[in-house]
């Protein structure tokens, strides 16, 4: 098991009161596996993964819970220690690749940068390794690109050099958060098939951050939705397609084109995300759910579902039972039934 | 690189000129015969004649202005005949007022102030963004609120304030230092030290606040980049975060502010002049502003302009070094 998180909590406070961004999330990646992380803007994702890299720092910031990477603890560790870690056994890549690489330096510095933080080698010894890893991520040109600007590159090229700057030094994990939101959708593709490829080369795991479940269905093993902070299911990917179990899951499988324009008996789910702020007592989704009235009494404003159970490897957080789920999935064509 | 300075240079050309055709029409706008202030008590109609003959006021405007600009690049000649005298090159006017080619007056008043405004500028850079460094380091902590507090202070006590204060009680109190005397520091090294350090503070206070505050804040907000999560992410310390990625980026509005702020200063630093009695541009300036001294006002206010435009050039050419977004475009 290369990463496992168990319990993960991530609090900010601020003038308005406690942001509660993460609450109990647990998950596990394996070697060469891939674990997509999927919901709303603001459910979360992008802060635990931070957490996970050690990369929430900030003083108004407080983390619980444990993340072994590679059996090691990381919450607590001494932060010099997860430094080392960072860009060498575990790596990430972010959103928009324009802003995330230095407007300021060379592709190619930057790269060579990122070799030499890791590794006692000359310039020219990390700079060769860096043309290579370029060549490798399918960047045309490389020596030319080398000496230039991100700013002179698309934004396709631009997230390839940020591909290959976090995987220069063979990370076994890899974080990529919206790697490809910000880009034309041919390109989307392209860089989807580029990770793909990697990761059968290097058997590097990845934690894929989208809220595109079409991305997911291209690239996951593996599926965790969020919402409100929560994980709120938590299933093999095929399971997400075909049987998901909790509404949130459901409106996020109406809003994938080919899928609604087949069966197009969800609406997208309408309402938006809570604050995380107060967050209510009961179920998270339950002031956008359409199905709450069906749990008797007033169970969903009052009492928060715990994960439970579904299957073998998939759980789901939703106090609808086992037969009105098949009902409703069944009266609404959801997955397959 | 190379075509960027060229169009810079272009463009400063062209500045240049707008400017010195601005200041000469302002030279002319003066609701007074310029004649008329070329001679003393004993003026009579003739005298005022025969002067504006020879210094070619009588001439259209457009004539003026090309002697005038000849004249800077040239030299000219004043007058025909028996009565003429040479202004040479640089030639920036005659003032009647103090008897003297302004060119010579200009030349002895402006290292002055040229030691004054750098002095002050190492001194504030070197304070300022320290301090803006440390409390963007500790960001909410007890030293970021103690700098920001003092700078605060500084930032809005008036330079005539911090001048007056520092004069009466660093030399007349306390006579730590004797009462300031200009001299060069080539004649008495001493006596320029003396002279010139409390005009330093006085203006390192005013600036170095502000430039601890616009540090901080340039700091702080390419702190948050994601370039600098990514410098992050790649398992840089944050030593190297800070001094290689952020600092760089955060440098380019520190640039530009000095630049302007410097050249500000050069074209004068009036109050401060004033009260440390230094013979400056600034006190020169006010001086001929308070005679009616006309080819002496144009030509500070034409020195002044200058030290800005050049000063633009300057920022724009270290922006490019910094920023490879500029060079490139
Ligand atoms: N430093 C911080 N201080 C306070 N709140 C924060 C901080 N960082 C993140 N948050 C909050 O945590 C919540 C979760 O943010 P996060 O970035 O993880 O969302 P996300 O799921 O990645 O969304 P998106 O799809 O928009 O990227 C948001 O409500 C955000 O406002
Ligand atoms: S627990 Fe209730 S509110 Fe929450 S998803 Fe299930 S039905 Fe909806
Ligand atoms: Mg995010």
């Amino acid at each position: 098991m290369i990463l496992e998180v168990k319990n993960l909590n991530v609090e900010f406070t601020t003038d308005d009161g406690i942001v509660h961004a993460v609450n109990n999330v647990s998950y596990k990646v394996e070697r060469g596996k891939t674990l997509a992380i999927v919901g709303e803007s603001g459910s979360g994702k992008s802060v635990s993964s931070l957490a996970v890299m050690g990369l929430v720092t900030g003083s108004n910031s407080k983390i619980t819970g444990e993340v072994f990477f590679n059996g090691r603890e990381l919450v607590g560790a001494d932060p010099e220690e997860v430094r080392k870690l960072r860009g060498d056994e575990m790596a990430m890549i972010f959103q928009d690749p324009l802003s995330a690489l230095h407007p300021y330096y060379t592709i190619g510095d930057q790269l060579a940068e990122a070799v030499q933080v890791h590794h006692n080698v000359k310039e020219a010894e990390a700079r060769s390794r860096a043309a290579e890893m370029l060549t490798k991520v399918g960047i045309p040109s490389v020596e030319q690109r080398m000496d230039e600007y991100p700013h002179q590159l698309s934004g396709g090229m631009r997230q390839r050099v940020m591909i290959a700057m976090a995987l220069i030094n063979g990370p076994e994990l890899l974080i990529a958060d919206e790697p490809t939101t910000a880009l034309d959708v041919t390109v989307q593709a392209q860089i989807l098939d580029l990770l793909r490829e990697l990761q059968k080369e290097f058997g590097t795991a990845i934690v894929l951050i989208t809220h595109d479940l079409g991305v997911v269905a291209d690239l996951a093993d593996e599926v965790l939705v969020m919402y409100g902070g929560s994980a709120v299911e938590h299933a093999p990917v095929r399971e997400i397609f075909y049987e998901p179990q909790m509404p949130y899951t459901w409106g996020l499988l109406a809003s994938i084109p080919q899928i609604s324009a087949k069966k197009a008996q969800l609406d997208p789910i309408p309402g938006s995300p809570p604050s995380l702020l107060n967050m209510p007592k009961g179920c998270v989704f339950a002031p956008r759910c359409t199905f709450k009235d069906q749990v008797p009494g007033d169970a969903c404003a009052n009492e928060f579902p715990d994960l439970l159970a579904v299957s073998k490897d998939h759980e789901a957080r939703c106090h609808l039972t086992e037969s009105q789920r098949t009902a409703i999935r069944t009266e609404r064509k959801i997955g397959r039934v | 690189m190379f075509p960027y300075i060229v169009r810079r240079v272009f463009v400063m050309a062209f500045m240049l000129t707008i400017l010195s055709i601005i200041t000469f029409l302002l030279f002319n706008a003066v609701p007074t015969d310029p004649a008329m202030l070329t001679c003393g008590k004993t003026c009579t109609p003739d005298i005022v004649a025969a002067n504006r003959i020879r210094l070619g006021l009588d001439q259209p405007l457009y004539v003026q202005y090309a002697e005038w600009i000849k004249g800077i690049f040239v030299g000219r000649t004043y007058g025909s005949g028996s009565a003429t005298f040479e202004c040479s090159t640089p030639c920036l006017g005659y003032s009647f007022r103090n008897g003297e080619e302004v060119t010579t007056m200009i030349v002895d008043a402006l290292p002055v102030t040229l030691y004054l405004a750098l002095g002050a500028f190492i001194l504030w850079m070197l304070i300022g963004i320290s301090a803006g460094i440390v409390a963007a380091k500790n960001h909410g902590k007890w030293q970021d609120r103690t700098i920001m507090g003092v700078s605060l202070i500084g930032y809005s006590l008036p330079v005539f304030f911090v001048g007056l204060l520092l004069l009466v009680f660093v030399v007349v109190r306390w006579n730590l230092l004797p009462y300031p005397d200009y001299e060069s520091p080539f004649d008495d090294p001493v006596a320029f030290f003396q002279t010139m350090l409390l005009p330093w503070i006085t203006l390192a206070i005013l600036y170095a606040a502000y430039y601890a505050r616009l540090t901080r804040s340039q700091m702080l907000e390419t702190m948050g980049e994601d370039y600098i999560r990514t410098a992050r992410a790649k398992g840089l310390s944050e030593r190297v975060v800070f001094r290689k990625h952020a600092f760089r980026a955060g440098l380019t509005p520190i640039v530009t502010s000095a630049g302007l702020d410097l050249a500000g200063l050069l074209g004068g630093a009036v109050i401060t002049e004033y009260i440390f009695s230094l013979p400056g541009l600034g006190r020169l300036a006010i001086g001929a502003v308070t005679e009616y001294d006309l080819p002496t006002i144009t030509a500070t206010v034409l020195v002044a302009a200058v030290f800005v435009i050049v000063s633009n050039l300057v920022v724009d050419i270290l922006y490019a070094a910094i920023d490879p977004r500029v060079r490139l475009t």
